[in-house]
């Protein structure tokens, strides 16, 4: 069927009338604002807005990139109680990757590795540093998006290098930007209920990713939601992000990041679709100064992810290639696959894929 | 023509075939989930959302009309073939009584060789061993298939189904009610006609139906509206239909999947909801499948327009059949239309409140 036409915002909620009119003069909304995104029964006039602001900077176009994902690590100091990934060193399902191992998961032609992992309490900051330059060297390709700022910050704690030193050192040996994760929920409260306060708090998070953006490294920002945070939480959450991003410039996208239940099960389920939309939009209309939202289809589900375009995302991360979805995909190759994936996910949508690179750097526009 | 639509919606007028044209074709997604908001609460104001506990049971799979879009049947004399006496059958109503379920929507292959007092006795046992269990038997292509090896006319066969105890008819078997697409995915099982006599004369002589599609194959805008236009029409001849229900087509294991590999998305569907309640002014109920589209578009697609969640399938095999499965619960079912914010409700096989949950 035809794309289409541009959703005129019409709205149910009277109340959303004022935000109308800032989204239309382009102006910054408040902090009442964003409580009111977050608390509308008019999902559609939301979303018709966020719909509005996404296609007044891209028109049709969503963009994804070919990417792996790679974890050197998943033993971690922390015990964060929304994770399901950490393990302690020695435990069942605990694993330390070589940079042999590494580069072995990194197939050549990748255009992005995203690598992130737990906070291992022996492995030296150079191994870091080692394995960026190999992974450089190898696959001179492949642009490197690696480490959190909770990994950059943990280094600090540990081994006493400063993130400076640290984000310089590694953009030399080949790093090209960073992802957004650790950020977590900025909130002093849940830091404590959910035991992270042995985790860069938002102060720090933010300090990192500013000056990784001083140095030329562009990176990403998260929100892990849907677990038991409440809606002020989230608001300030995206404008603690959007004042950071006023000061430093260097965020790409913003990730909303769907609490998966798993086993650590802080809520008996994942948060409705319909609360992962709100999501989507209110991130939208709140960060003016973010380039892009991003429907992260691996934990939102690929329906969700589909329908999310038409609420103020502009991006649906990449194919995420896995060894797993390697043996999936049997005869065909595995990254073909993967894109086709993808460019149902953004068709479905009457969307315009364009396929980008870290930087996002349009690489092709699939008609 | 947004202004416009809306307008009609407000005052309760019905849309033309231009409206629907663009509420199909070009209708802002969020907007046509807006105005299908709209309708779905001017007919039923509560956020009262209902679903029925069922199972869909098959009674055999041997099928001699070869449909395109279709991973279930087999010819007469496959090895996979099969066909339930008629004590296999009650064996399966009997699970899903004591399963809870109130509907037992029971359909099966065009078999030329049972003869109808296989079809009669299935009804009037159902009826007289399992009273709490409304028997919802037999597609319109059925109902033929009875006509044709009886020689009964069809009216006549209605007649002796109602006579045995049935009250109502599953809506399947319609697809895309347009000559064109029949011709091509589904020669053999007669055009529009056949499928809209059946639920006509049913719905003259008392019987309550609901009306499918299913869509999403060699279908264009034209042959969804003629298929609206079709049901709109015998809806106000008698008022029989309960509902409308839409699916995508999956095209796992069919003829057809050599030129469809993938069934339509989540955007396709809400559109088809939302403006199918738009369209259809003199259906009650429209229903969002959880079953077809998954969970999460079906708690979706309660912002489109949908005011029912369909059924809990404790059986199902058609779609299984193209290697799609979803299973669900009463329980998860009640979850999930509270997570969307609606009330949930049990319903009767005709839309009867049982229970509000």
């Amino acid at each position: 069927m035809p794309v289409a036409a541009e959703g005129r915002m019409e709205l149910r909620d009277a109340r959303l009338l004022p935000v109308r009119d800032k989204v239309r003069a382009g102006e910054r909304l408040t902090r009442e604002d964003g409580l009111l995104l977050f608390e509308t029964p008019d999902l559609h006039g939301l979303g018709s807005l966020a719909g509005h602001v996404k296609s007044r900077l891209y028109g049709d176009r969503v963009c994804f990139v070919m990417n792996r994902y790679v974890n050197p690590t998943n033993v971690c100091v922390l015990s964060c109680a929304f994770c399901d990934f950490a393990r302690k060193k020695g435990e069942a399902g605990a694993f330390e990757n070589s940079i042999e191992d590494v580069l072995a998961m990194i197939t050549p032609g990748t255009r992005e590795a995203h690598i992130v992992g737990g906070h291992h309490p022996d492995w030296p900051f150079d191994y870091y540093e080692r394995l960026i330059a190999a992974i450089h060297a190898a696959r001179p390709e492949t642009q490197i998006k690696a480490f959190t700022a909770a990994e950059v910050d943990f280094w600090w704690r540990r081994w006493r290098i400063e993130p400076r030193e640290a984000l310089e050192r590694l953009k030399t040996a080949g790093l090209h930007s960073m992802p957004g994760g650790g950020a977590e929920i900025f909130s002093p409260r849940l830091q404590k209920l959910l035991n992270f306060t042995g985790k860069a708090d938002a102060d720090r998070w933010c300090q990192i990713h500013g000056i990784a953006h001083g140095l030329g490294i562009k990176t990403n920002a998260t929100m892990l939601y849907g677990h038991v945070e409440t809606m002020e939480e989230r608001v300030d959450h995206l404008l603690r992000l959007r004042d950071q991003q006023d000061r430093s410039g260097g965020f790409l996208t913003f990730i909303p990041l769907a609490y998966q239940v798993g086993d650590t099960k802080l809520v008996p389920r994942q948060t409705p679709p319909t609360d992962d939309l709100r999501t989507i939009a209110a991130s939208r209309l709140l960060l003016d100064n973010f380039p892009h939202i991003e429907a992260y289809w691996v934990m939102l589900g690929e329906a969700t992810a589909s329908l999310a375009l038409h609420f103020g995302a502009s991006d649906v991360n990449g194919t995420v290639e896995n060894e797993k979805i390697a043996h999936m995909a049997k005869a065909e190759s595995p990254a073909g696959l993967a894109r086709e994936q993808i460019l149902r996910m953004i068709r479905d949508a009457g969307k315009t894929a364009v396929e980008r690179d870290a930087l996002y750097h349009v690489v092709h526009v699939w008609s | 023509m947004l202004g416009a639509i809306r307008d009609k919606v407000e005052a309760g007028k019905r849309l033309d075939r231009a409206e629907g044209r663009w509420l199909l074709t070009e209708a802002p997604l969020l907007d046509l989930g807006s105005l299908a908001q709209d309708a779905r609460f001017r007919r039923i104001p509560e956020r009262r959302v209902t679903f029925v506990v069922d199972s869909n049971p098959n009674y055999t799979n041997v099928c001699v009309t070869d449909c395109q879009f279709c991973a279930f049947y087999r010819k007469p004399g496959d090895p996979e073939a099969y066909t339930l006496s008629v004590d296999d059958v009650l064996r399966k109503v009997e699970a899903a009584s004591l399963g809870g379920a109130t509907t037992v929507l029971l359909q099966g292959g065009h078999n030329p060789d049972l003869p109808l007092d296989y079809y009669l006795s299935l009804v009037r046992e159902t009826r007289r061993r399992f009273p709490s269990v409304t028997p919802h038997f037999f597609s319109a292509s059925e109902i033929h298939t009875m006509a044709l090896t009886s020689g009964l006319a069809v009216p006549d066969v209605i007649a002796r189904l109602k006579e045995a105890g049935q009250t109502t008819l599953p809506g399947g078997g319609a697809e895309v009610l347009s000559e064109r697409v029949r011709t091509r995915i589904a020669p053999k099982k007669g055009g529009p006609g056949a499928w809209l006599e059946v639920h006509r004369e049913a719905h003259r002589q008392g019987l309550k139906s609901t009306a499918t599609m299913m869509y999403g194959h060699v279908e264009e805008p034209e042959d969804v509206l003629d298929h609206w236009d079709a049901i709109r029409d015998l809806q106000d001849e008698h008022g029989g239909f309960t509902a409308f229900v839409p699916w995508s087509f999956k095209p796992g294991n069919t003829l057809l999947e050599k030129w469809i590999t993938h069934y339509k998305g989540p955007s396709a569907y809400l559109r088809m909801l939302g403006a199918s309640r738009l369209y259809l002014d003199n259906f009650p109920h429209v229903q969002a499948s959880w079953f077809s589209e998954g969970k999460r578009t079906g708690q979706v697609a309660l912002h489109w327009g949908a005011d029912d969640f369909g059924g809990t399938l404790f059986e199902e095999n058609v779609h299984a059949a193209a290697d799609y499965v979803n299973r669900t619960s009463v329980a998860e079912i009640v979850t999930l239309i509270r997570d969307a914010g609606f009330t949930p409700a049990q319903r009767t096989t005709t839309y009867e409140i049982l229970r509000e949950l």
